[in-house]
């Protein structure tokens, strides 16, 4: 009678839950489904898994999703360039002039917003898995606070004289510099002979904290025209990307997907519980440390090739989740929806609004709302069976 | 900080252990009123006990240094530790509540979408209507939050989900990143809004007389009659759904009260101080580890504790930027989080 769409309602019967400590674990409730369990199984080889012909069309069709807005937000601009001609250019037979616009000035932009928006879907859905709790994002576990803090640092204190030295590359190193620094600290701080997601959460909510304390603090004293500089940085942009940051940031990406993926395999037995795990042969605490460590270098490249770009790490795995019906964010899907949030966001941000906004305003004000719509819409299905 | 007489977990029920309890609440708020006189003697001018027994009761005096004194405490210190302690009373209940309501041990009074929703109803208030006074902003921003919080509990409660505390979390969350995008959207547009919010945000209980300090007092102590009404349900709630319906809750109904009151306690002392982030969590998590999971010793040890950490970090705010300030808000994070991560640490909490 459960539905599994709608992981919104698992948290009601915790009870129920797998979760060993009690926490509420409305991530991996539905896992009690019956239909599911009837799903038939694909063996290849050594390999084996469930088939899931919804699952698959979902990825397809948001990959495809994906590729359509990354497009179109490459062809808007000063000089418009059509659908058609963007999709030539890419495989290589455009024009010249149109080679040169879109590979040359639009590229690094919209592969940025592609990679971080994968970085940042992939990275809420491992903390959100791992924790067993949809309220775990990076945010949470102070990466992204870590990174603002260190960069408004830069940008108030050190203020006039080191505008010129800290150009956008040198902000992004430090930024990357303080978020990968706070995950770690987070890390090592909640590490007790284990990584505990309960106690993962509670110490990194403290260091963010901290974090957000001394932000806070700076932009109390500081200049206004620094607020304002800090202020976008805080809440994220794409603007004014360049080739070398995207590269480093895509190649940081595409490694860490990877050992993610390899990861992944092994983590799904995870869901049933540890015991359950090892008795399948998974080596838990390996398997969790890895996956949390590929989260927070995701995270934390991900902020420092945009800025923290608020919520796309929340709402992502959750948008993904109900999307296709699986009762633990899906990866690939959670970074797909990650990818095409962010990037759909910054084509609203530059073609529909009439003042221009950084991306981090939209990603929000697009992604609340959804998040609310799905619960919504999940409720009332519910109602009427 | 908060060391009490109790210093482990207590054994579920019996005599010996409510004496303890009770002990233990006796002497927190024995603490907190002998914490409250030092906070009117601290601050940038330095008072003897004599001095703020004067300030405090001493009539009408032609001497020109009584009256001095007497005008700093009872315009500047009296008020800041009553909204001190009203305040962190409002956010630790707030924060005991709603985690007990959802279920969700990392819950925070500010996830219902309120402190969003009154950095939005400032901000608005400053773009649209040009204000400049907290005096006057203040009632924006319990409307704010006030309506933040209905929204996020009836957009969680329709269709079956009805008070469904995931559903509830996931739509404050929701409601939250939309009014923060809107708030960063108007204050990037507007300097004057921008300077103001970088202020309101930092949370302090500095400079609110009490002109506002009564209403704010009068609409959490409403929050607290509620609150008292729904403690024997919310220990039932925490059985489970299905038991708590077997033994004659009305869940719903509960609920329903539950979320007014945290919306009541939270929305006005954030509306009185700004966005007090952490303390209702963490005061909630010290307060488990002191009575145990009972919600009726629970939640009074968490507003005690609320009020104590808000007094000290107040003070210590006063103390360590001489002659300026640290506000309290920034104090309450790098005083009790660290604090909170080493009890986290040596595994003092378990989930709610």
């Amino acid at each position: 009678m459960k539905q599994t769409g709608v992981g919104a309602d698992a948290g009601a019967e915790a009870g129920k839950g797998i979760a060993p400590d009690g926490a509420p674990d409305g991530v991996t409730d539905a896992a009690t489904d019956a239909k599911r369990s009837v799903a038939p199984g694909v063996r290849l080889g050594r390999l084996s898994f469930v088939w899931r012909p919804w699952m698959v069309l979902i990825t397809l069709l948001l990959t495809a999703a994906t590729f359509l807005v990354f497009c179109v937000s490459i062809g808007v601009g000063d000089f418009p360039i059509g659908l058609s001609r963007v999709i030539a250019t890419i495989l290589g037979r455009g024009e010249q002039v149109d080679e040169f616009v879109i590979m040359d000035l639009r590229m690094p932009r919209a592969l940025a917003g592609l990679v971080v928006g994968v970085a940042l879907g992939v990275s809420g859905a491992i903390t959100q898995s791992v924790a067993r709790n949809p309220l775990a994002s990076p945010d949470i576990l102070g990466i992204t606070w870590g990174a603002g803090a260190v960069a408004v640092f830069l940008v108030t204190v050190s203020g006039g004289t080191a505008t010129a030295v800290v150009s956008s590359v040198g902000l992004s190193a430090a930024a990357l510099a303080g978020g990968l620094g706070t995950g770690l600290l987070v890390y090592f701080l909640a590490w007790r002979r284990g990584i505990d997601g309960f106690r993962l959460i509670l110490i990194g909510i403290s260091v963010s904290a901290v974090m957000q304390a001394i932000t806070t603090w700076l932009l109390v004293n500081a200049d206004i025209r620094d607020v304002a500089r800090a202020q976008v940085w805080l809440v994220g942009s794409l603007d004014n990307r360049s080739w070398d940051e995207v590269r480093v940031a895509l190649w940081c990406t595409l490694v860490l997907m990877v050992v993610v993926a390899a990861a992944a395999f092994q983590f799904k037995p995870m869901h049933l519980g540890d015991e359950v795990a090892a008795g399948l042969g998974v080596r838990h605490s390996r398997v969790r440390a890895l996956l949390l460590l590929c989260a927070v270098l995701l995270a934390a490249v991900a902020v420092s090739a945009a800025g923290p770009v608020a919520f796309v790490a929340l709402v992502a795995p959750q948008v993904a989740m109900r999307l296709v019906r699986h009762p633990t964010p899906p990866m690939v899907a959670s970074g797909l929806v990650g990818a095409l949030l962010l990037i759909g966001s910054d084509l609203v941000a530059r073609a529909v609004l009439p003042i221009s906004l950084p991306v981090g305003v939209v990603t929000a004000a697009i992604g609340g709302p959804f998040l609310v719509y799905l619960l919504v819409r999940a409720n009332l299905r519910q109602t009427d069976r | 900080m908060s060391t009490t007489a109790v210093e482990r977990p207590l054994p579920e029920g019996g005599t010996e252990a409510r004496r303890h309890r009770g002990t233990g609440l006796g002497t927190l708020v024995v603490i907190l009123l002998i914490t409250g006189v030092a906070s009117l003697a601290v601050g940038a001018r330095a008072l003897s006990p004599a001095e703020v027994w004067h300030g405090l009761f001493a009539a009408p005096d032609p001497d020109q240094r009584l009256t001095e004194i007497r005008l700093i405490v009872q315009t500047v210190r009296v008020p800041r530790a009553v909204l001190a302690i009203v305040a962190g009373v409002a956010l630790g209940v707030g924060g005991a509540l709603i985690q007990g309501f959802t279920r969700n041990p990392i819950a925070d009074t500010g996830l219902l979408g309120v402190n969003a929703g009154a950095s939005f109803a400032v901000v608005t208030a400053i773009a649209v209507f040009g204000f400049t006074n907290p005096f006057q902003y203040v009632w924006f921003a319990f409307l704010g939050a006030a309506v933040a919080g209905v929204v996020v509990f009836g957009l969680s409660s329709i269709g079956r989900g009805a008070g469904n505390p995931l559903t509830l979390a996931l739509a404050g969350q929701g409601v939250t990143v939309f009014l923060a995008a809107m708030t960063t959207a108007i204050s990037l547009s507007d300097q004057k809004s921008l300077n103001a919010l970088r202020f309101w945000n930092s949370g302090s209980v500095a400079g609110v007389g009490f002109d506002v300090i009564w209403p704010v007092t009068a609409f959490i102590a409403v929050g607290l009659v509620l609150t008292l009404t729904t403690l024997p349900s919310l220990n039932l709630l925490n059985l489970g759904d299905d038991v708590a319906r077997g033994l004659g809750v009305n869940i719903a109904l509960s609920r329903t009260v539950g979320i007014l009151a945290i919306t009541l306690l939270a929305g006005a002392a954030t509306a009185a101080c700004g966005p007090i982030a952490f303390l209702g969590l963490m005061v909630a998590h010290v307060a488990r580890y002191l009575t145990g999971p009972d919600y009726r010793w629970l939640v009074p040890y968490a507003g005690l504790l609320g009020a104590l950490v808000l007094l000290i970090s107040d003070i210590v705010g006063r103390l360590v930027v001489r002659p300026g300030e640290l506000d309290s808000g920034v104090v309450v994070a790098l005083l009790g989080a660290p604090f909170f991560a080493g009890l986290v640490w040596r595994g003092k909490f378990k989930s709610a």
